[in-house]
């Protein structure tokens, strides 16, 4: 696949990743507020993003990427057992309309920047908002490493760095420079860089998916030709399936429900929801956002299509790019590159701002400097967004893929364990802090083992996030295992404490708080004034 | 909805009413209807080409689509009917 430099594509591709930049700076400008000093404003946009904005922000914010490469690389390579993606977007959406209203609301009402400040607030429990944010922070780090990965894969293709260059420099130049620009405009405009840029990303991903999804099959000879080299190719193989097998059914819908359980637990979904302007906009989120999700199975058919294609790549994840760069004439695979490219900004920024934010508000103000002004909070903010990604970089460049992949498998497994700590306390104080920490404990440890023991054709360990569950002896997804194990242990500790009378700390928030709106009373008015310019 | 004064939940309706069992039926039906892999892990029948488990499952997502605005309708109606304000 290195058989040069495609010019045209790269030019096309440069082009929109300059418009992009121009952008991210602008952004800076786009309804700045007067106390431009707090993190509210740097991190989270002044909370006061529109439905229409939100929108475009979480679209750009969830679907990553590493989403357009791995999902279909995942189908290209095991067929149905890849499709759960899309089983796993449909179920996010009525989950978090239950839930993701109150914590908005109350989250107004404190001016909680973070899950672990509502954690903190609700329980009164220091340690338990501490677990919960080194969580976020561990889980979001491999996240922002993958988009990388995502960024190093079209390079690749169009023959730009990757491995077709000796010298190590030379090589990872061009990634250095993306990052380099994306640390630069993440820490001059915040939050606002990445809403901005997000419009851009998803108009061109859109346009790509349309064409792609019309103009390949036309040229492979219609989707019956496309399946049935695809279900040839699995038959041949030995492995993967244009159906999941009945064995492969428990994986199929546990990893659907256990990701689909995870995703609003990331740092990075819980600050585009917290910037949104009010509780409707979340709902009327939850509505339009399946778009993405039809989007994302229409995506998922092109890794049959890259099969049908001939399509022939050692690494899975450069399946999509190199279909692109097959099918399409040159300026629109660059179109399509740079849609990918930008895809990996967007969520990249929005993650190091939500792992800064939890550093700065639940370590540095918590245990750290307690008297931290709104303005010191932002500086260290900005400054560890830099070092996040930094971190990410580093993470890339001197360790190989699979380790980054492996980590952000371990990841979903980890963040899923705050969930009953975030959403369990939006609805009840029942349960202990103490018996919180100890099931999220539980289930922590027994993710990271049973994640350890997985081994693969190609790995000894990490080799997948499936396991056998104990108790039921089906396969299913690690991470929802480690999550009834964490509920269990919490529901019974909570007993137990409470037979104690085990202190319950104090809690801040108050029924009503879980219900406040824009414009309610003691709702602070975060809509930022527009200073005169 | 913002001009709603806030009044205790307690004085509020009863907390199950016919709404919200609809509400809730409309949450509920895409997990039940995705987490029955076996319902439709088959390839026929085919719709344009592409095998039935693909083309249903995108076809949830519409349904899915359609349910959450349903609920989110009655929600809606249910609130301004109630005193206590949203929740």
């Amino acid at each position: 696949m290195n058989d040069g430099v495609n010019g045209v594509a790269l030019a096309v591709f440069i082009f929109f990743f300059l418009a992009v930049t121009v952008l991210g700076f602008l952004a800076a400008r786009w309804r700045r507020a007067d106390n431009e000093a707090s993190l509210d404003e740097w991190g989270l946009g002044g909370r006061s993003f529109g439905t229409w904005v939100t929108w475009f922000l979480l679209g750009g914010d969830l679907y990553t990427a590493y989403t357009f490469v791995a999902v279909p690389a995942a189908v290209y390579a095991a067929g149905a057992a890849g499709f759960f993606a899309v089983p796993y977007t449909i179920l996010v959406y009525p989950l978090i309309f239950t839930f993701l209203p109150r914590l908005w609301s109350v989250s107004h009402k404190h001016g909680y920047v973070t899950t672990s400040d509502f954690v903190r607030g609700r329980f009164g429990s220091k340690s338990l908002s501490l677990a919960v944010a080194v969580t976020g922070i561990l889980a979001t780090m491999p996240y922002i490493a993958l988009q990388l990965v995502g960024i190093q894969a079209v390079l690749d293709v169009m023959g730009v760095g990757g491995s077709a260059s000796s010298n190590w420099f030379v090589k990872d130049l061009p990634l250095l420079i993306a990052f380099g620009v994306l640390a630069a405009y993440t820490y001059s405009s915040g939050l606002r860089a990445p809403a901005l840029i997000a419009f851009v990303k998803d108009g061109l991903i859109y346009l790509v998916i349309a064409v792609a999804i019309i103009y390949i099959p036309i040229k492979l000879g219609g989707f019956d030709d496309i399946f049935s080299a695809a279900g040839a190719k699995f038959k041949a193989a030995g492995a993967g399936g244009l159906v999941p097998a009945p064995a492969g059914q428990w994986t199929y819908a546990t990893l659907a429900l256990g990701s689909a359980l995870a995703l609003f637990m990331y740092p990075h979904s819980i600050t585009a929801t917290l910037s949104s302007k009010s509780r409707n906009v979340i709902r009327r989120n939850t509505t339009i956002l399946p778009l993405y999700s039809l989007m994302l199975g229409l995506l998922a058919l092109l890794g049959f299509m890259a099969i049908a294609a001939g399509v022939k790549v050692t690494n899975a994840q450069l399946a999509i790019p190199q279909l692109f760069e097959n099918m399409f004439p040159d300026w629109f695979a660059g179109v399509a590159f740079a849609a990918i490219g930008i895809g990996a900004l967007v969520p990249a920024a929005i993650m190091s701002i939500a792992a800064a934010n939890l550093f700065t508000r639940n370590i540095y103000k918590d245990f750290i400097k307690p008297d931290a002004t709104p303005a010191q909070e932002t500086k260290v903010s900005k400054i560890v967004s830099l070092l996040v990604k930094v971190g990410a970089l580093a993470f890339v460049l001197t360790m190989d893929k699979t380790v980054a992949i492996n980590f952000q498998l371990l990841g979903g497994i980890w963040i899923l364990q705050t969930f009953p700590s975030l959403v369990g306390g939006l609805f009840t104080r029942w349960f202990h802090r103490w018996a919180l920490l100890a099931g999220w404990a539980v289930g922590m440890v027994y993710g990271t083992l049973a994640a350890y023991g997985v081994a693969s054709p190609t790995q000894d360990h990490f080799g997948g996030s499936s396991k056998e569950i104990p108790g039921i002896g089906e396969i299913g997804y690690i991470g929802l295992t480690a999550f009834v194990l964490n509920v269990a242990v919490t529901v019974v500790l909570t007993f137990a404490l409470k037979a104690f009378k085990a202190p319950e700390g104090v809690d801040e928030t108050s029924p009503a708080d879980y219900t406040a709106d824009a414009g309610d009373p003691g709702v602070k008015e975060e809509l930022p004034v527009i200073a005169g310019h | 909805m913002s001009d709603v004064p806030e009044v205790p939940p307690e004085v509020a309706a009863p907390v199950v009413t016919p709404v919200r069992v609809v509400i809730a039926v409309c949450l509920l039906a895409p997990f039940v209807a995705m987490l029955w892999v076996g319902s439709y892990a088959k390839t026929d029948p085919t719709f344009i080409g592409i095998p039935f488990f693909y083309w249903y499952q995108m076809l949830w997502v519409l349904i899915s689509t359609a349910l959450t605005m349903t609920a989110y309708k009655l929600w809606q109606r249910d609130q301004r009917a109630r005193p206590g304000g949203n929740r």
